[in-house]
Order: C-alpha cells, then structure tokens, then sequence
C-alpha cells in the first residue's frame, strides 16, 4: 500500500468507483463496501438456490416431455448462478460454508418471493416471465456494479437468463390462448404473482436502508423503484398482448410521466414475508437442510476415494 | 539437484479492471515469486495488464478434445437452453 491513511486510502477507492473502474478482489475497500458486497451477492445467491424449490415442485408433473426438459434445464441454470455468485462472494473473505450456515440459520435472507407457493402449472409460466422479468431487470443494471468478480458473474448470468423468461412467457401464451380453464389459470397466476414480482425490487427509495450508500459505492446503479418502474412499463404491453386482464386495477398510462401509473405494494405483507411469515418460509429452509444433510454422504464418499487414491500413490 | 530443468508456469493477465483474467503463455521459474517477476518482465512490457496470476503448469487438470464428444455432446440435442429456441411474435418478441 502506497499510504498507511484510510482517508486517502478511501478517497483512492472512491474515485475509482466514481470513474467506473472495477474494484478487483485484492484491491483495498472500506469494511462497510465490503460486508454490504457480502450481504447483497450471498443473499443473491441463497435466492438463485432457494429459488430452484416452487419450480422443481413442477419438474414431475410438467404437462409434456418438452415442458419437463425445459423446466428441467431452467432449474439447472438457477443452480449454476448459486455457484457463480457464491464464488463471487467468497473472493471478499467470506467462505461457502458460513454463507450457508447464515441462510439456514435465518440469519441471511433471500429473495421473499419464493416463498410463494407454486399452486398450478401456470405459475411456472409466471415465474418464468414475470419473476425471472424482475431478476433480469435487477441484473441487467447489476452488469455495471462497482465489484469486478460480481459484475462478471452478472454478465454470465444474463446471457443464460434470456431464454428463462421466454420459456415462461410461452407457457402464458399457450395458456391464454386456450380453454376457458386454461385462460383463467392463467389470469389467476398473473393476479397472484404480480404483486410479488413487484416487490422483489425492494421497498421505496425512500425506506430503503442500504440505498444511499449503495448507490455512492455503485454497487446498485439505479434505484429500486427506478427499476420497478422499468419492470412495469415493459410488461404492461405484454399483459395486454395476452389478453388477460391487469392485475392492478390502477394501472393507467400517465401521458404527462410517460410512465404508467399504479397501485400502492402491500407492504404490511412484504415484511411479514420477509420477517419469516410468508407460506413457505418455513419448508423452504427445512427442504434446504435436508437436501444439505442427506448429500452429506455424497461428500463423506468423495473425501474417502480421494484418501484411498492419494494412499495408493504413495505406496 | 538440476537446475536446468525449471518448473513450468502458465500465465494469465488482466488487461483491464473489471475484465477476467485471460491466459497470455508460459515460462520456466524456481518458484512462484519468481514466476511472477519473470512474467511482468516478458508479458507486461508494454503496460498489457494490470495483474498478473501465475499457476504451475503441473497444477492444471484439462479436458481433452478428444474427449469433447463424451464431454460436451448433450449440449447440441438441448436447443431449449437458447433464447431463440422460442418463438415469439413480433409484439412481445424484445424480451
Ligand atoms: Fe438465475
Ligand atoms: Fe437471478
Ligand atoms: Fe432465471
């Protein structure tokens, strides 16, 4: 280090940021960019993983071969983007393991939307459009964050979420261009998803406790209700293109914002999700431990062969 | 000990914040701190990077190409993982 003097130390890091450069790994940053790093990439990557669980529920009971390789490799991907933002996260100091430990502990959070249960075949088709919709959004503006490992990890994921959302949007169409059945399951998935996808952008700029600072270290580059706001205006039109009806009898084009107006979140509900009260929070994390402790053997096997391949090398 | 035959490292560069690091060649070294010197030395000349990695040759487990039909196969008969596998009408065909 050229200076033993945090000021300058941090007006360094600052004025990095401040001309878009990306902070590397071994780069000095202050301890608050660093924990607030920890917190957003782990519990970016507890949502990717925790988010695998209302999809897989419908892996068995997809209505064709097609739709079950689809969902299937869907669920995959969601997997793989755990990997790469747990890794991510681990070049700031933090190791998998207590990554981990704070999700199944409570102690981190992860995107409350998923625990929402996943109670037709057209919610896979929301999910697909409307919550994937959302991360895209999210992750599109998170290309641009200030961190290099974590700004590569968006990268990679966005080139593999272009086709989670079409997939979704397909299963919509099929669906709203069908039976009266079909058409209504799904309207009822776009009422009940709506709202959620919504608040997956956080609460108000406003409410929000680690915006400010976020947005000063550009480890967030637009706001949350900047972003919901993007998320609304372009799925409007294809709400519209369905032919379902708004979920939000408030939606209305605001000639003068050029924008389209609509209703107030429910944010009573948005805490009590998030605080533990959503419908699944709790088989969510129980699912999580179970799959954690049953692959334990898996890891006890590999650790074996290995010790029985070094042995035979050194004989 | 043979001092002729150094260990083989392989080198990788940043050439710029915010890029991955992308394997440039290889050199002989002792050791690391070596290896390291000797690659700002032959690959950073003309300001080419901004950090360098290097890793022992020996350290790097490869997959073959020969491998690659066994390896890599699967992907070509799962058309359903790229976007353009799904056709949507003009109207909402941005997303
Ligand atoms: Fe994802
Ligand atoms: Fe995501
Ligand atoms: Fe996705």
């Amino acid at each position: 280090m050229k200076t033993d003097n945090n000021t300058e130390r941090e007006a360094l890091f600052q004025q990095r940021v401040d001309n878009e450069e990306k902070i590397e790994p071994k780069d000095w940053m202050p301890d608050e960019y660093r924990k607030n790093l920890i917190r957003q990439i782990s519990q970016h990557a507890h949502s990717e993983v925790i988010g695998m669980q209302p999809e897989g529920n419908w892996i068995t009971r997809a209505p064709s071969l097609r739709r079950k390789a689809v969902l299937l490799a869907k669920v995959q991907d969601e997997g793989g983007h755990g990997l790469y933002l747990y890794s991510s996260a681990e070049t700031l100091g933090i190791s998998r393991a207590e990554m981990i430990e704070a999700l199944q502990s409570g102690k981190a959070k992860y995107a409350s939307i998923f625990n929402y249960p996943t109670l037709s075949w057209g919610d896979i088709g929301a999910i697909g459009w409307l919550v994937d919709g959302a991360a895209i959004c999210n992750q599109v503006s998170l290309q641009r964050t200030s961190y290099g490992p974590y700004a590569r990890g968006m990268v990679r994921i966005c080139k593999e979420e272009s086709f989670h959302q079409r997939q979704g949007y397909e299963i919509m169409l099929v669906l709203a261009q069908g039976n009266e059945e079909q058409k209504r399951m799904a309207q009822d998935s776009l009422n009940r998803w709506w709202w959620p996808s919504l608040m997956m952008f956080g609460p108000h700029d406003s409410e929000s406790a680690h915006s400010a600072k976020s947005m000063k270290w550009k480890i967030k580059r637009e706001t949350n209700d900047d972003l919901r706001q993007k998320f609304i205006d372009q799925t409007i039109p294809q709400i519209e293109f369905l032919k379902l009806d708004y979920p939000d009898p408030e939606i209305k084009w605001n000639e003068e914002r050029g924008h389209y107006d609509s209703g107030e979140l429910d944010w009573e509900e948005f805490y009590a999700v998030i605080k533990g009260d959503g419908h699944c929070n709790r088989e969510r994390i129980q699912h999580h431990v179970k799959a954690h402790e049953e692959g334990e053997w898996v890891r006890q096997a590999l650790h074996a062969y290995n010790e029985k391949k070094r042995a035979q090398k050194a004989a | 000990m043979s001092t002729e035959k150094l260990e083989l490292f392989e080198v990788f560069i940043r050439s710029k914040r915010g890029l991955d690091h992308r394997h440039i060649g290889s050199l002989h070294a002792e050791d690391h701190e070596q290896a390291l010197e000797y690659a700002r030395d032959c690959y950073t000349r003309r300001s080419e990077g901004v950090s360098l990695w290097v890793v022992k040759s020996g350290d790097i487990v490869a997959s073959q190409e020969d491998d690659s039909e066994s390896f890599y196969d699967p992907s070509d008969d799962k058309p359903y993982r790229h976007a353009t596998y799904y056709k949507l009408p003009d109207e909402v065909n941005n997303m």
